[in-house]
């Protein structure tokens, strides 16, 4: 066995393609360059970040989990208290405490300090629900979304309640969303190489089996946990400046569907399958919307009346999940052709119907 | 005294209609394991049916005009029939699949659902006036109640009742029963999958057209996205109760309707508006504490 070679050089091709995806997404921003097209594309960097989030836990554990989103409404918050002007602040939102009152972060700061405080969230809470498994734990997680959005839509004087907290500094320019994709895809790709990674895989397909040779699930699960409410915090902040606008509703059950969906659609087992599911079902609203908004062909205007939008998404994933029912990457990793031979004793052989 | 008395029928009103939820959902993971997400979106779809599709702030109602003695069995059999509709169209393709495919399946199906109707009517609530002298307080020991909180009630135990003699006397209830216990096993000994997948879906569908009609007695709107609270809610109370279990389910309904009815009346009126927030941290702690709900079916129950 000496000679088999490590498993970041099985398998480093992987991120390299996806951040490969990326970057294609980020250069086509470049050559555009106009302003909606630009916001489309920091909106996919976003629903990569997220989804990509949800995939170090639901993907790497195998349980699935409806409260992610609730970390990224905290990590949006936590970027609008930091980084919002302090006449705004003290008009609208009089609970802060005085530091925070007073004082306005750089947006980078409110990125930092979203993450800092959705991890520090999710470990609070994994700590108690990680010995959960199954739909017992997919049903607490949803719990923890459920309270975390009543005390945000409630709490009047820190959070506003219902209505929305405007005047979040905006930005506009597309690159530090790129970074931000890249930095999280490699951060899930060494979370899912490493020591913890692995053990949390395995036991995702065999818990027997993995308790059995001294992996001990629910602190991978936690370890998992954390990181992922980190990144979920992260997108909530970038969500956050990307509009300038945030409210309590917008991370409520559209969110969570619509970044689970794309999760399951693209491949929940793998992380190729997270960034696929992203950049297809987006590419596929996008066109729709334009098509909405509609289309000139051969001189005759052509426009989908409202609704049918949504409709087609919704059937297309149908039909996807019909023929893929493990989703588009069937649960495997992108690898260079030439890795492909090596790459079978990856740890992420595919495992249909096999998720706890 | 008479706080108490309303306080009760609050409580068993607002049960009675988790519990119906529950079950919709129970009866269905029971024989397939599937979480049917598109549950609340039936239940929009079947008021709905009452309505002539049509875009304009007014509704124009239709088939609500029906005599209340057709309408009610009409809107059940909207129910039943789309339940069994999407079954045939979508969810019998997903039998083989894991139950996150599933679940995402039969959420893109709710999806589709909901925005046909927003296509069809609009996405804005609309009043409808039905039965809506139910609504109406009366006297009753000093306390006030709408003889609609009396009807749920009745009306879900008579729903109750039958469902549980349907499963426990019939033939048809027997081979749901053990195909909810051990489908493999059920279907080895000569229960026709099919058959018995479809009966769960028709009456969890006339479940949901339930509740529908009850709903829209009650709030006078229709709205694409009524469904969706309640069938959160009973979605909860399925897992608390122990998946599988449709007593559990109900029991798991009545016990969530208590606590959000009791917190609202001990709450401080300060903390009222975190009522929700309370009512799922009582959902956290009970699932820590009893992860496989108060009453676990054998079949969910974890092999090694």
């Amino acid at each position: 066995m000496a000679d088999r070679p490590s498993i970041l050089e099985r398998t480093w091709s992987t991120p390299v393609i996806l951040i490969g995806i990326l970057a294609a997404l980020q250069l086509a921003a470049l050559a555009v360059g106009s302003g909606p097209f630009n916001q489309t594309i920091i909106e996919i960097f976003i629903r990569v970040v997220l989804v990509v989030g949800l995939f170090v836990f639901i993907g790497n554990s195998g349980v699935i989990s409806f409260g992610h989103i609730g970390f990224t409404c905290l990590g949006a918050y936590m970027t609008a208290w930091l980084t919002m002007l302090p006449a705004i602040k003290k008009s609208k939102l009089k609970g802060l405490p005085d530091i925070i009152l007073n004082n306005k972060l750089a947006y980078g700061w409110g990125l930092v300090a979203a993450v800092i405080f959705a991890a520090i969230a999710a470990y609070v809470v994994g700590k108690v629900l990680m010995r959960l498994s199954g739909i017992a734990a997919s049903i607490a997680t949803f719990a923890v979304l459920a309270v975390i959005i009543q005390v945000y839509s409630n709490w009047d004087t820190v959070t506003g309640a219902q209505s929305s907290v405007v005047g979040i500094p905006i930005v506009r320019v597309v690159w530090p969303y790129f970074l931000c994709a890249i930095v999280v895809v490699i951060v899930a790709y060494l979370h899912q190489i490493s020591r913890s990674g692995l053990a949390l895989r395995a036991a995702r397909d065999e818990a027997t089996a993995a308790s059995a040779s001294g992996v001990n699930i629910p602190r991978e699960r936690l370890i998992a946990f954390t990181i992922s409410g980190g990144i979920m915090g992260l997108g909530g902040a970038m969500f956050a400046h990307s509009v300038g606008v945030v409210t309590p509703d917008t991370f409520y059950l559209g969110l969570t569907f619509i970044t689970l969906s794309m999760l399951v659609v693209g491949g929940m087992n793998s992380l190729s399958g997270a960034v696929l599911g992203v950049v297809v079902l987006s590419i596929i609203i996008q066109l729709l919307r334009w098509m909405e908004k509609g289309v000139d062909i051969g001189g005759a205007s052509f426009a989908l009346p409202l609704g049918v939008q949504e409709i087609a998404i919704g059937v297309v994933m149908i039909v996807i999940l019909m023929y893929r029912p493990s989703g588009l990457t069937r649960n495997r990793e992108l690898v260079w052709p030439s890795n492909k031979l090596s790459a079978r004793g990856k740890p992420n052989a595919p495992a249909d119907g096999k998720t706890a | 005294m008479t706080a108490l008395l309303q306080v009760l029928f609050d409580a068993l009103s607002l049960g009675s209609l988790y519990a119906l939820g529950a079950l919709g959902i129970a009866l269905i993971f029971g024989v397939m394991r599937l979480v049917n997400f598109a549950h609340g979106d039936y239940i929009a779809f079947c008021v709905f049916a009452m309505l002539w599709p049509s875009i304009d702030a007014a509704a124009i109602v239709f088939a609500g005009n029906l005599p209340t003695i057709i309408l009610v069995p009409f809107i059940l059999a909207v129910g039943a029939g789309l339940s069994v509709l999407s079954e045939i169209v979508v969810f019998r393709r997903f039998r083989n699949a894991n139950p996150a495919t599933m679940m995402i399946a039969s959420f893109a199906l709710g999806f589709v659902i909901k925005y046909f109707l927003l296509m069809l009517y609009s996405s804005r609530p609309k009043s409808i006036d039905l039965w809506s002298n139910l609504t109406q307080q009366i006297e009753f020991f000093g306390a006030r109640i709408p003889p609609l909180q009396v009807i749920t009630i009745v009306v879900t135990i008579v729903i109750l009742i039958a469902l549980t003699a349907f499963l426990k006397r019939t033939r048809f209830g027997l081979e749901m029963r053990a195909a909810a216990e051990n489908f493999t096993m059920a279907r080895m000994l000569g229960v026709r999958a099919n058959r018995v997948i479809m009966l769960a879906f028709a009456v969890s569908g006339m479940l949901a057209a339930a509740i529908g009609l009850i709903l829209v007695t009650q709030t006078g709107t229709v709205d694409i996205n009524m469904g969706a609270n309640l069938m959160l809610v009973a979605f909860v109370a399925t897992v608390i109760g122990g998946l599988g279990s449709l007593p559990g389910a109900v029991l798991a309904g009545y016990l969530i309707g208590a606590a959000t009815v009791i917190m609202q009346v001990v709450l401080p009126p300060d903390a009222r508006p975190f009522r929700d927030a309370f009512v799922y941290g009582a959902v956290i702690a009970m699932l820590v504490w009893r992860p496989n709900g108060l009453f676990t079916s054998k079949a969910t129950k974890q092999r090694v």
